[in-house]
């Protein structure tokens, strides 16, 4: 029976990563003064189910560096060992490794052989020089289990019988169901095979007759021989998973043994005591989550988790994306079509021998349809919504790598996880916000002794908080660091010849001066950040998105830097505008007003750009007929026209137009699909009529203008 | 609905006619005309065949791309194939017809339309008979031809759908 195995390699990988991310979550919650072993626990059940899982597809470098990791956190686990901090950094260390190979597994490159002999040396020497002292020092502490006792008893008990070489006799007998929980003898004989000599006696005589047979019963049974010096947890390690499913019997055959070993066995123990049984190796299921898990843990996604690591990689082939959706979602779903489906055939009867006196009837059917496809739609949209705890999620590591590596005490506060926000807008807001973390945990947050100084007290905090207002979703990244020098940006903004010598700035113009590109005020340069590269690009990803940044900032108080971005990408608040015959959107977003002016409010720059006076600010005037090449319905008199007053990239700008049509939500098509890029021009949308209408792209307008 | 089943069977005949005729090393090429010359696509690449209808002008772009519309929930842009090939540009009118061309690899598929004077046949080619195009030197672009053919004496132009809806600056932009 061979399956082609690669099917649930996606799925396997999918597993793995949310198991890393477990372990990860875990490693850094453990608190060294109060070791939680149901945290232990969790960190273990991850490492042993990438470990099972490996095995299983045959990824035996995963399954040989987990299985290290396994004993270790075992020890762990029953006490034997104590939790350090620096066994928790090696362990952070070779989940990080772990993450390299499966990447680099799941995308068909070799893996790095040296990273992972680095780290798995590390975790052997962790292992073998804490094994050490444990020996020496205390004698096993904690009770172990009654299998564990019983092992140990027949090590020391075990008197000869002759035998030529060390090993194990296993008698091994399969109930009949062992195929059916996911388990493959053969694959825990090749496992066995890898440890020492095999050979297998299998014992036939149960099998059924070729018409009774049933292809998912196990009717072997095995007598086993495996020869070398293994140790009995090796071997007992690889029965682990049928624990329950079969008679086990395993005997040592040991040299100068006189008489035979104490079987130790392992009938059908008691129904698993830990939390979690280690799941079937394969795992067939999983596009979607039971609701109770989801709301801990929702969706995970490959394509997101893989942006993290194209930080280190750079190189990474982005794979199909799949999306984890709470079922209570896709019931509401299903609940919705049939609704519509009932509301269909409604007005299909209603249509059939139709005469006038059924037009109320027409009428409550059609707005019936109209509520149920609104529904419907919100409904779809929920689906693609994530909890923004899929980004913030991977920061506490974050924050705790950089801060004991910048030697800083920083606490890192959730706010708001659970708000939702559009899955593609939760793939695109990782690294800006990656970004900006790192700038407030190197230059917002002060040395301990500087803080102290300051009367602050010495652990800093950053506060990442989430919240929705409006349609939009706000991420606010809240520092309570030293703070924006205003005097430093604007001699640093002088220094580069980004402003003039004596220009006065209010305080946003001067917070907006770390936009520009190139600008840097680190007196140093890290490898964390200070390169002057960075808040240019934030800037622009966010815009991007549909979305703007602003900054508050209070000396010795602390920084806030505010995000807000649409809650989809699929669907924008749009004012319509005329130019010509025409149509144009402008996101909603970016307009901040309209208004009609005459020509002698315009003031000409060097005879060509034209400029408005709006409240004490001169605005450039863009026009759209120009710029776009359409003939204007309007003369070109302003009179006639309308300036829409837009803000792009914080560069305020009139849009003049023929007119303006009303305001309404679009769906966004993309341009590119079948067409290019065009400049100035964000995408397309679909009108009530039927016909295209191109969405303004404002910051690129402002760009495109400009040149 | 009910009409339509009848044409659906005829297009499955026409499939495997098609398809047993391409094992004979034939190909079947939608023919079409711009003025008094009769080019052919390979049919395998028509989508659908639609009249025209007004598009959304896109802005700054090349005139023979006249803009996009709606087909069925995408954008599409359409493309003049006589200013094109810089022939004499004519009026549209209700006659004009736009034929829906697929290009690209599975990976990415691109639809766009081009607009002809009108559809005349679906053309059989042996393709041992295809003739490959003149070289008229740079006088005359030959760039989108991909050979000629003869159809009861007349000369048909078979154009390369990848190479004609190949827009400058597509895939440069795409990186």
């Amino acid at each position: 029976m061979s399956i082609d195995m690669s099917q649930f390699h996606q799925v396997f990988f999918e597993e793995c990563f949310e198991g890393l991310e477990a372990m990860e979550a875990g490693l850094l919650n453990l608190d060294m003064g109060d070791i939680d072993s149901e945290v232990i626990n969790t960190i273990f059940r991850g490492a042993h189910s990438i470990k099972g899982g490996s095995g299983t597809f045959g990824f035996s470098v995963v399954a040989d560096f987990t299985h290290i990791m396994e004993t270790l956190l075992d020890e762990m686990r029953d006490g034997r060992r104590k939790v350090t901090q620096t066994a928790v950094n090696v362990l952070l260390g070779s989940v990080d490794c772990l993450r390299e190979m499966l990447t680099s597994i799941q995308n068909e490159q070799a893996i790095e052989e040296a990273s992972v002999a680095k780290h798995k040396a590390a975790l052997e020497q962790e292992l073998n020089g804490l094994a050490k002292t444990e020996h020496s020092s205390v004698p096993a502490p904690i009770a172990i289990s009654a299998i564990e006792t019983t092992e140990t008893d027949d090590l020391n008990d075990t008197e000869g019988f002759e035998l030529n070489e060390p090993g194990w006799k296993i008698a091994f007998c399969p109930y009949l169901d062992l195929l059916k929980t996911g388990n493959d003898p053969v694959r825990m004989f090749r496992e066995l095979a890898e440890l020492g000599e095999l050979t297998a006696l299998p014992n036939i005589q149960d099998i059924p007759s070729i018409y009774e047979l049933d292809p998912e019963e196990c009717n072997i049974f095995w007598d086993l021989k495996v020869t070398g010096d293994i140790p009995i947890e090796e071997i007992k390690e690889i029965f682990n998973w049928v624990e329950g499913d079969c008679e086990l019997d395993i005997q040592a055959l040991v040299v100068q043994a006189t008489k035979p070993a104490p079987a130790i066995k392992a009938v059908d123990p008691e129904p698993e005591l830990e939390a979690n049984p280690e799941p079937a190796p394969v795992i067939l299921s999983v596009s979607i989550a039971e609701p109770m898990d989801s709301q801990v843990a929702a969706v995970k996604d490959p394509v997101k988790l893989l942006q993290t690591e194209a930080e280190q990689t750079k190189n990474v082939v982005q794979v199909a994306s799949s999306i984890r959706v709470d079922t209570a979602k896709i019931d509401a779903l299903i609940n919705m079509v049939g609704e519509v489906v009932i509301t269909q055939s409604m007005l299909g009867l209603v249509g059939e021998n139709f005469s006038m006196d059924k037009v109320d009837l027409l009428k409550k059917g059609l707005a019936q349809l109209e509520r149920h496809t609104r529904d419907l739609q919100q409904s779809v949209m929920n689906v693609r919504m994530l909890p923004i705890s899929f980004v913030f999620s991977r920061f506490p590591r974050l924050v705790h790598d950089i801060s004991s590596k910048l030697g800083k005490k920083i606490e890192l506060k959730l706010v708001g996880e659970n708000t939702e926000i559009d899955k593609s807008v939760v793939e695109l807001i990782n690294d800006p916000l990656v970004h900006l973390i790192r700038n407030s945990l190197d230059h917002g947050i002060e040395m301990p002794a500087d803080r102290v100084a300051a009367g602050k007290p010495e652990t800093g905090i950053i506060e990442l908080r989430a919240y929705h207002r409006g349609g939009h979703i706000v991420i606010e990244i809240i520092d309570d660091g030293h703070g924006l020098d205003r005097k430093k940006l604007i001699s640093k903004a002088i220094e580069k010849g980004l402003i003039e010598d004596n220009a006065t700035l209010t305080d946003k113009q001067t917070f907006e001066l770390i936009f520009m590109p190139g600008f840097s005020t680190a007196e140093k340069l890290t490898d964390i950040s200070g390169r002057g590269v960075g808040m240019d690009v934030v800037r622009r990803n966010i815009e991007a998105l549909g979305g703007n940044i602003e900054i508050a900032s209070e000396v010795g108080k602390g920084t806030t830097i505010a995000i807000h971005l649409p809650l989809t990408l699929a669907i924008l608040d749009g004012q319509s505008v005329a130019v010509g015959d025409e149509t144009y959107i402008v996101p909603l977003v970016s307009i901040i007003e309209s208004i009609n002016i005459t020509e002698k409010m315009l003031n000409k720059v060097a005879g060509k750009g034209e400029t408005f006076r709006l409240r004490n600010q001169y605005i450039p005037i863009i026009r759209m007929h120009k710029i776009f090449n359409v003939q204007p319905r309007n003369t070109s008199k302003m009179a006639e026209g309308v300036i829409v007053v837009v803000e792009g990239q914080g560069v305020l700008c009139g849009l003049f137009v023929d007119d303006l049509l009303g305001q309404q939500q679009v769906v966004i098509k993309s341009l590119e699909a079948n067409y290019r890029r065009v400049e100035g021009v964000s995408g397309a949308t679909i009108l009530g009529d039927g016909s295209v209408a191109l969405i303004l792209d404002v910051p690129g307008l402002v760009r495109f203008s400009s040149r | 609905m009910n009409d339509n089943i009848p044409q659906e069977s005829e297009n499955k005949d026409r499939d495997q006619d098609r398809y047993s005729k391409k094992l004979d090393n034939a190909g079947q090429y939608l023919s079409f005309t711009l003025g008094r010359e009769e080019y052919g696509v390979d049919i395998l690449r028509v989508q659908e065949i639609r009249s025209w209808e007004p598009v959304s002008r896109i802005p700054n772009v090349p005139a023979y791309e006249k803009g996009v519309v709606n087909l069925r929930g995408s954008i599409v842009p359409i493309i003049d194939l006589r200013e094109r090939f810089k022939l004499k540009s004519a009026d549209y009118t209700l006659l004009t017809v736009v034929v829906v061309l697929q290009t690209g690899d599975s990976k990415k598929l691109r639809t766009m339309g081009v607009v002809v004077d009108s559809v005349s046949d679906v053309i059989s080619v042996d393709k041992t008979k295809i003739q490959n195009a003149p070289d008229f030197g740079t006088k005359i672009s030959n760039e989108f031809i991909s050979g000629l053919v003869s159809v009861n004496e007349r000369m048909v132009m078979l154009l390369d759908v990848d190479k004609l809806l190949k827009l400058e600056d597509l895939d440069q932009n795409e990186n």
